[in-house]
């Protein structure tokens, strides 16, 4: 357990510096820095030519944009290793400020979904495989396509329109007014549920039909197992059979497959809040991007990064528990 | 003499091992569910190619008098009831005193008779087929708006149909790229191993790794404004296959890895074939099957990808439109609850994602019916 844990991190060491590059590379790849974005935007604002180079200069020293490339990269991954995240260009405030609760709010909303996604996809996945080919069966299948077919962004409408114009539901915030300021309490934690369905609901629904899927396959090929029918032939209920014997085995594929469905909810959940304008990551992430503020985009996709590993290493170390013959080597 | 056929005779639709791809085609025929969304999307497909001819009007007309205008309705019964020639009334146009909205209604005293291969403006198909015919059009004077207009008088329909040409197109040159780099990185990985097959298996799981909305975000913000639509299609196509090529060389690495210690491998190696024969005689065919499926499969991502940046505004720019533009163009969601037909385009997504989602279904099952 040790050696594998010590050999996993180094790895996620390694990965995670490999990511950090590639995400810096690629947020660099726009022609031009911030400062080209922010002229482009004032030229006719009445600022005489000379005064705006200096000013450009200047902004560009003071954030380190004059610097090459490589170098700005060694000192934005160095001050972010010691947990300074620099300062947002576009909005003029320390990074760390800027995020505070809204990557908590961005993971939190994407473990929501997953919990949407396993509720509503084991019990039908289970319901399938023990149904197989009935009508109930192929509907389920089918609504589980549809939700995988619909785009977030057009769900997302959709629900909004739902919400706002039948059932009377501000959206675009996570808390109501009066909670907004308020410290943690469990009122203000069912306040945010009531707002979080709409984005648990459009990135969850994506998923469902995946985890439907594997359950349902995974289910029917334990229950044509050998141990299946020794389990039976004990004289067994049927649903004891299923539910103790067929159906924690049929998790594992679930739980390993984790580690690969995590990106995608994260994905749909960076779209659904910008299409909802919810205060998380996402909105701020795509701000940044079209912006050039290469320190706030970095950071938020640096995060995301590091969520996603940690979230592979959780997946692993829930794996042997589930599974006795897994073992961490 | 002939001798006699030693074959026995073999009822084609019982299914004898008869070649590697009838079996596949029996197997996907039965799949009715396969079967119609492969309908559908060939009609779709038609549609789009043949866009200018279907849709009554040029996808850029502006109709000033006629912003957000309901679709209207094709009819054969006139106000006695008696079947008639098919014809659209007139619009009428109201304006509510207190909100001050644009209401539409028909105008039962003006009729418009509907003409089938009409004259109008001249267009061209897939670049060099010049017509001037249009499937349906309307009398002089009239308009015949099937899906209605947007917020400049455009007709719906002709929008959407010219919309399919990138949303439909993007998929297809997507996938010819991710499958491309697949099978290139996919047989260089497992057939030669060692260094080039750890870094490019270690470049995958980073791509695979990364949450892809964020990934393509960044990418298709760094497209420069002003280049021309045509380069910012081909750009969004190259980002979007850009992450899909990992699964499909993964897949492909496995049977690579399989296959090389086959006999008939070794056979064709014995005999001096070079590495370039054995790689598309002997290894590539024996891919090609799963290839068709990560292939189908991957397509509904690439869909919504290009309809979510597009969405954004991150996407494909004017003139050209694809369906997620079409959305976004709806301005608001007030708008959209005043003019639902303003939702079709995310209608058409669905239903395109939904059929490719079974297509490829279907094909995974034909080619691999053990696969769960």
């Amino acid at each position: 357990m040790t050696v594998f844990l010590v050999r996993r991190l180094f790895t996620m060491v390694i990965s995670f510096l490999l990511m950090s590059l590639v995400i810096f590379i690629i947020i660099q790849l726009a022609p031009g820095d911030f400062i080209t974005h922010l002229m482009a935007q004032m030229s006719g604002g009445g600022m005489r030519d000379e005064y705006a180079r200096e000013f450009a200069e200047n902004f560009r020293r003071l954030h380190g944009l004059d610097q090459p490339k490589w170098i700005q990269y060694f000192i934005w991954i160095r001050n972010f290793l010691t947990g300074d995240m620099g300062h947002s260009l576009l909005h003029g405030r320390p990074v760390a400020t800027l995020l505070g609760d809204r990557l908590a709010l961005s993971f939190g909303i994407s473990a929501g979904s997953l919990l949407f996604t396993w509720l509503i996809g084991i019990p039908i996945g289970i319901y399938g495989a023990t149904h197989k080919n009935t009508i109930g069966d192929h509907a389920a299948t089918f609504v589980g396509f549809l939700g995988l077919s619909i785009p977030n962004f057009f769900l997302a409408l959709v629900l909004m329109i739902f919400a706002v114009f039948v059932i009377d539901q501000p959206v675009g915030m996570l808390f109501s007014r009066a909670y907004e300021e308020a410290p943690w309490s469990l009122a203000k934690a069912l306040d945010l549920a009531k707002n979080l369905w709409i984005p648990i609901v459009v990135i969850g629904t994506a998923g469902t039909a995946g985890t439907l899927r594997i359950m349902r396959g995974n289910l029917l090929d334990m229950l044509g197992q050998p141990y299946v029918t020794t389990a039976r032939s004990k004289g067994l209920k049927e649903r004891i059979v299923v539910r103790r014997h067929a159906v924690r085995i049929a998790f594992n594929p679930l739980v390993s497959t984790l580690g690969m469905s995590l990106p995608t909810l994260l994905s749909g959940e960076t779209i659904t809040s910008i299409v909802l304008n919810l205060p998380t990551a996402g909105p701020l992430l795509f701000e940044a991007l079209l912006a050039e503020d290469i320190y706030l985009s970095a950071s938020i996709l640096q995060f995301y990064a590091i969520f996603l590993l940690l979230g592979n290493l959780m997946a692993d170390i829930a794996l042997t528990g589930l599974d006795p013959r897994i073992r961490l080597e | 003499m002939r001798s006699p056929d030693p074959r026995p005779a073999v009822d084609l639709d019982v299914g004898l091992a008869t070649g590697f791809w009838l079996p596949i085609w029996r197997r996907f025929r039965k799949n009715r569910l396969g079967v119609a969304s492969g309908i559908i999307l060939m009609v779709l497909y038609t549609l789009a190619v043949f866009a200018p001819f279907f849709s009554p009007y040029p996808f850029d007309e502006f109709h000033g008098k006629v912003k957000f205008a309901p679709p209207q309705r094709v009819r054969v019964f006139d106000d006695e009831g008696r079947l008639t020639a098919p014809f659209t009334y007139a619009y009428k146009r109201q304006m509510d005193p207190e909100t001050l909205a644009l209401n539409y209604h028909e105008d039962r005293s003006t009729k418009y008779r509907v003409r089938f291969f009409v004259r109008g403006e001249p267009y061209r198909v897939l670049f060099v087929i010049s017509a001037t015919r249009r499937f349906i059009g309307v009398e002089e004077g009239g308009t015949i708006f099937l899906l209605g207009t947007d917020v400049l008088g455009r007709d719906l329909l002709s929008r959407i149909l010219k919309a399919a040409q990138v949303s439909l197109s993007v998929p297809l040159v997507g996938t010819f790229i991710t499958v491309v780099l697949g099978l290139i990185l996919g047989v260089a990985s497992g057939y030669f191993g060692g260094v080039i097959d750890d870094v490019i298996q270690r470049f995958i799981e980073l791509l695979l790794s990364f949450p892809h909305i964020p990934l393509w975000l960044a990418l298709s913000a760094a497209i420069p404004p002003t280049w021309p639509s045509n380069y910012v299609y081909l750009t969004i196509v190259a980002i979007l296959s850009f992450i899909g090529w990992g699964g499909l060389a993964r897949v492909v690495r496995g049977k690579v890895l399989a296959y090389r210690g086959e006999e008939y491998v070794l056979a064709a190696r014995a005999a001096g074939a070079r590495n370039w024969r054995i790689i598309t005689r002997h290894l590539v065919p024996g891919c090609l099957s799963h290839t068709i499926v990560v292939a189908t499969l991957s397509i509904p991502g690439i869909i919504l990808g290009e309809s979510a940046l597009s969405y954004l505004g991150v996407g494909v720019t004017p003139p050209m439109t694809s369906w997620g533009v079409l959305i976004k163009d709806a301005t608001s969601i007030h708008a959209i609850v005043r003019h639902v037909w303003l939702t079709i385009p995310g209608l058409m997504i669905t239903v395109t994602v939904l059929c490719f989602n079974f297509l490829g279904d279907a094909i995974r099952d034909a080619v691999d019916p053990f696969a769960t």
